[in-house]
């Protein structure tokens, strides 16, 4: 199963991105084989409909799972539609590999 | 009689309880208090940037309705910064969007999409969990 972890860079050491549109990249996490990918994101400075975008785009990599700080309406809508699980982490010194180690206990 | 409020939706209460002016010199003013369908009408406008249709659809309210929260939102937030008093946020006449849920091991909120029938925390897998609904 996919799951995607908004970040700050493209490794595992960066930092958590809270924001899901405009997140930097975008960590896709294979829960099966561990395995990490990164995508950067291409809407980051888009004035309007970066949500929008975003969530085409874990349609889009097939994901099941989005990890991030927070979700705009539209987003939200859209990753409803597409029954993709939206979890919300408040937690401001997160690196995504934290991330990770929690997934997996 | 008057016709009786529909609850405002709204998707997560204030990250905060208040916010408090420093540097003041006298002190103990009665504070603001914003109510959580102000808080959540001035994020959907001004951060989210929706438009006011739009804002008041996701908050199952029409769009007179949302103006006027907005509005009083507003007002209220100004005046808080002119006459340097406290920001308190108060319940009002909200409920949480029912689709989320709180893990309380973790602290994180989730949704649980239909297409899921394991009812446990998306993140840690706990299964001491509740929906954010305080009604």
């Amino acid at each position: 199963m996919k799951t995607v972890i908004t970040a700050s860079g493209n490794s595992v050491d960066t930092q958590f991105d809270k924001r899901f549109g405009r997140a930097a990249w975008f960590c896709v996490l294979d829960e099966d084989t561990n395995e990490t990918l990164f995508f950067d994101n291409a809407n980051i400075s888009a004035s309007n409909g970066a949500g929008t975008k975003a969530a085409e785009k874990m349609v889009e990599l097939g994901v099941k799972k989005v990890i991030s700080g927070d979700f705009g309406p539209k987003a939200k809508d859209l990753l409803d539609k597409f029954d993709i699980q939206m979890v919300i982490i408040q937690d401001d010194d997160l690196a995504v590999k934290d991330i990770i180690k929690k997934i997996k206990h | 009689m008057p016709r009786r409020r529909r609850l405002r939706k709204i998707v997560a209460p204030p990250g905060f309880k208040g916010y408090k002016p420093y540097g003041i010199t006298h002190v103990s003013k009665e504070p603001v208090e914003l109510l959580y369908e102000e808080y959540e009408a001035i994020k959907l406008a001004d951060y989210d940037l929706l438009n006011h249709e739009e804002a008041a659809n996701l908050m199952g309210i029409s769009r007179p309705t949302f103006a006027r929260i907005y509005e009083s939102a507003r007002r209220k937030i100004a005046k808080a910064l002119v006459e340097t008093r406290e920001i308190k946020t108060v319940y009002g006449n909200a409920i949480m969007d029912k689709s989320w849920f709180v893990c309380n091991d973790c602290n994180s909120r989730f949704t649980i999409p239909k297409t899921m029938d394991k009812k446990q925390c998306a993140l840690c897998a706990s299964s001491n969990i509740e929906l954010i609904n305080k009604q």
